[in-house]
């Protein structure tokens, strides 16, 4: 699945790359391999998992254990593993489509996410050949379960201010420390541990359930996921025999943030899967509550609610699986034979960390504010645990805080634009030349859009790197916006992207698609031309301010569209559906 | 021993039937083609004899392109091999007992597993007339199968009770929910399945014996009525809409 073979792909640059010049994948494009794995999974999950929704939510960890291992029988569990350790290798657009299902029941697929992603691929990436040949296979199978256990009460977003301490006492290491939050803790049998060898060289470790010294604490009580196991543990004289270590003393850094990073994407699948599951009740409910007469999806504000829910699900499937694409492509071709494999896989995934952080951010955040209007939606009933949508919402605030938090994952985005732009791989440029017109269509003008946007973007980010140079990190909202909009940009594109290909490949649901995408352009367009002026605001002064003011005013071209005849034709649509419409599986 | 499992795909039990233009047929878009559920229970069937005792399943479908996806799954799920009989899906029974016979005539099938109906058309003929095409002894509707020395033993849920039946191999067996519990794919099997042979044969343009002329929604139902009052008064409201509104009393 080769999308992207041209040179000129890499992290950011879709920011300069004129809109519709890069490749990019769309789920439209999946095979029919992946369309049937992704099946299995869609089957498992209605079949054996959704049934089940009360008993995970009662914390039935017994239960959480049994259908992993079920997963296992499938093969799910062994998506990432090398064939050679009876998983599958699959590749990341295959594995995206899983991720999508399972997030469908948002607490088994926490569960399911920390043993399959950050658990088990610390051996993957970083193993030695004893280690993947005693963990992995049965990591597959789902024999055994895996944590991965990084933060600590003093050491969250700081993960290196680690004070766990790892002591080499004979052929043992001794550990001493504690660890919170970590996720499968109440049922995990393998756990990827982070401590500093003499209290200094940040380092790996793989403990088991039953070491000596190593105890679990009890249960967290938890706004929401309550069906995935979050506890702290302790390490007390806990003695691990001494070829426990994961990688080389001192590299623990490159292992933990390495593996958070190919976390990152995937959490943006999982809340596609259920945002979808959000729309739909949704829809059903507003389309059988009447009020003053009628069922409530007559009225414009909730026609807008659903308008909006369906197309915040269209533009994360467009961008997740653009994103997918680049990092399949950069990861997935390198096979495991060769020589320093996972260093070169996980140098690829560096390289997309921006995209990936994108997709993170975005895709918690739209369905934090899907699972908002859905509880608005309902009225009062939505405030009420006997519907829906109470969970969705305490369970997708989760999202938001873990994997790095969004406050993070942003710094991220700006840090990887500001040091990329002054190393000359990303010339931002204050270009203010006119626009050469993006010829007709239905989407002409969303494209012009864009182009527009990158503009701002380029223009303001560029006058700000001038003024600041990297210091500009240190402003955190001006950094902030930067990455706002370098992640909206990259959002709206791949839209836009998307539908036109859809629209070329007479689609089924290619008008919808250019509704969905001319809705977001013309919602999200204003905004950043905002977060350009005032970014602006936080660097500039006087004349140089009033000069900026003076420039943005030629990527100030955007005429918006009547949004509600578009949302007005989106409703439509789905609410004849029932369900979000465009279907890949 | 050796096994055919004949397939067909129908709308998902969720899609929205609408009827195309021509008055006759489905209006395909938006469809979701499925495995007949009855038939999933007819291969889960055939798995469970292969994984007991040793045997060959071969998975046959009459129909279009896209069957095809139907007939890897089928191999995704354990079958040994697949064969697309091309034909164009007439609602004819009968044309497809006869693709169906005309192939496993002389291939030496000891047993044919087939759905005892097609989910939606709900005829429950292509397996009998199979039999009769091909005289061979039948079950139909079995709900428990065992298979001895050349011969089987079949329960099938009867009015009432159940019935058992015992005869002799070659058979055609139809199958019901409650025979057994349908597998999914592993995903093994699925990338597994590409390797195996998914072979196309032409079918011979057989005579349709019948042809369906139309097909129709059933009445969109009437709006509710709330009957206003207390009890007293809303019974006797009903008891008179019953009367001379609904007239069934
Ligand atoms: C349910 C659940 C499951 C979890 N599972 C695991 C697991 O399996 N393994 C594991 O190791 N960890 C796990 N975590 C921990 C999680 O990753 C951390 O909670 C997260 O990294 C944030 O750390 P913290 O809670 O200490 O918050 P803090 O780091 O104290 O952050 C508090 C606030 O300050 C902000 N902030 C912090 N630093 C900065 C900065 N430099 N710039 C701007 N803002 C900043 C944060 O964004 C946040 O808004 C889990 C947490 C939860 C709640």
């Amino acid at each position: 699945m080769d999308v992207c073979t041209s040179e000129k792909i890499f992290g950011g640059s879709f920011l300069l790359a004129p809109i519709g010049s890069q490749p990019q994948f769309t789920p439209e494009e999946l095979s029919e391999e992946a369309r049937a794995i992704g099946k299995v999974a869609r089957s498992f999950v209605e079949g054996e998992v959704l049934p089940k929704d009360a008993e995970i939510d009662e914390l039935d960890l017994e239960l959480s254990r049994k259908l992993l291992r079920k997963g296992g029988d499938l093969g799910l569990l062994g998506l990432e593993i090398p064939e050679a350790y009876d998983g599958l290798d699959l590749d990341k657009i295959t594995g995206l489509l899983v991720l999508e299902e399972l997030g469908r029941q948002a607490s088994f697929s926490v569960s399911y996410g920390a043993h399959t992603g950050i658990g088990t691929l610390p051996i993957v990436y970083f193993g030695n050949e004893a280690q993947k040949a005693k963990y992995l296979p049965k990591l597959a199978s789902g024999e055994w379960l895996a944590a991965y256990a990084l933060t600590e009460p003093g050491a969250g977003s700081d993960a290196m201010n680690s004070k766990t301490v790892a002591t080499l006492d004979g052929d043992h290491w001794v550990l001493n420390g504690s660890k919170m939050w970590i996720t499968n803790a109440g049922f995990a049998d393998v756990f990827v541990v982070f401590a500093k060898v003499d209290g200094r060289k940040f380092s790996a470790f793989i403990v088991e359930k039953n070491d000596p010294g190593f105890f679990i604490e009890a249960e967290e009580h938890k706004l929401g996921i309550k069906g995935s196991s979050t506890r702290a543990m302790n390490f007390d004289n806990c003695r691990i025999p001494k070829d426990r270590l994961l990688g080389e003393i001192g590299r623990g850094h490159r292992i933990a943030f390495g593996i958070l990073a190919i976390g990152r994407f995937k959490l943006g699948a999982g809340c596609n899967g259920i945002a979808k599951e959000a729309l739909k009740v949704t829809l059903r409910y507003t389309g059988e509550r009447a009020q003053f007469g009628k069922t409530i999806n007559n009225f414009g504000l909730i026609r807008k609610y659903l308008a909006m829910m369906a197309t915040r699900i269209f533009v994360a499937e467009s961008m997740n699986f653009r994103t997918i694409g680049y990092i399949n492509d950069g990861m997935h071709s390198i096979h495991w034979d060769q020589p320093d494999a996972a260093k070169a896989k996980l140098e690829m995934m560096d390289e997309f960390q921006m995209e990936a952080s994108m997709m993170k951010i975005w895709d918690s955040e739209a369905l934090g504010l899907i699972a908002d209007e859905s509880v608005q939606c309902f009225g009062g009933y939505g405030f009420s645990a006997e519907y829906a949508p109470e969970k969705l919402y305490r369970d997708n605030r989760i999202n938001r805080l873990f994997e790095g938090t969004n406050e993070i994952n942003r710094m991220i985005i700006a840090s990887q634009i500001f040091k990329k732009s002054s190393n000359a791989s990303l010339p931002l440029r204050k270009d203010t030349a006119d626009l050469p017109r993006l010829g007709d269509g239905p989407l002409a003008k969303a494209k012009q859009a864009v182009e527009l946007a990158k503009r701002q973007a380029q223009y303001a980010t560029a006058a700000a790197l001038e003024v600041c140079g990297q210091k500009l990190i240190e402003n955190q909202e001006g950094a902030a916006r930067a990455a706002e909009m370098a992640t909206e940009i990259y959002a709206m594109e791949s839209a836009v992207v998307r539908a036109e290909k859809m629209a070329t490949a007479s689609h089924r649901w290619s008008e919808l698609a250019i509704d969905l995408a001319k809705l977001f352009v013309n919602e999200t367009t204003p905004r950043i031309l905002t977060n350009a002026k005032l970014l602006l605001g936080e660097v500039l002064e006087d004349d140089a301010l009033d000069q900026a003011m003076a420039d943005m005013k030629a990527f100030d071209g955007y005429a918006p569209e009547a949004g509600s005849k578009i949302t007005s034709r989106i409703a439509d649509q789905i609410i004849a559906k029932g369900a979000y419409p465009i279907e890949y599986l | 021993m050796k096994i055919l499992v004949a397939l067909k795909q129908v709308p998902d039990t969720e899609t929205k039937i609408k009827v195309a233009a021509d008055g006759r047929s489905l209006d395909p878009i938006d469809v979701k083609w499925i495995t007949n559920p009855y038939d999933e229970n007819a291969m889960e069937e055939a798995l469970r004899i292969k994984e007991a005792q040793g045997a060959e399943v071969v998975a046959v479908s009459v129909g279009g392109e896209r069957t095809r996806e139907m007939l890897r799954n089928a191999l995704a799920l354990g079958a040994d091999s697949a064969v697309l009989i091309r034909a164009l899906e007439t609602g004819d029974p009968l044309s497809v007992a006869r693709h169906l016979a005309a192939y496993a005539q002389g291939k030496g099938f000891d047993l044919l597993l087939l759905g005892h109906m097609g989910f939606g058309g709900d005829n429950g003929a292509v397996g009998p007339m199979l039999a009769e095409l091909l005289g061979l002894a039948q079950a139909t509707v079995v709900t428990r199968l065992e298979l001895g020395e050349g011969c089987f033993r079949a329960e099938r849920e009867a009015e009432g009770g159940t019935e058992v039946i015992e005869g002799s191999l070659p058979a055609v067996i139809t199958t019901q929910r409650g025979l057994n519990e349908p597998r999914y794919p592993t995903l093994k099997g699925i990338i597994g399945a590409k390797k195996k042979p998914l072979e196309e044969l032409e079918g011979t343009a057989t005579e349709a014996a019948i042809s369906i002329s139309a097909i129709a929604l059933p009445p969109a139902r009437p709006e509710g009525r709330k009957l206003e009052g207390n009890a007293a008064a809303q019974a006797a409201a009903l008891l008179q809409l019953l009367r001379e509104e609904a007239k069934v009393i």
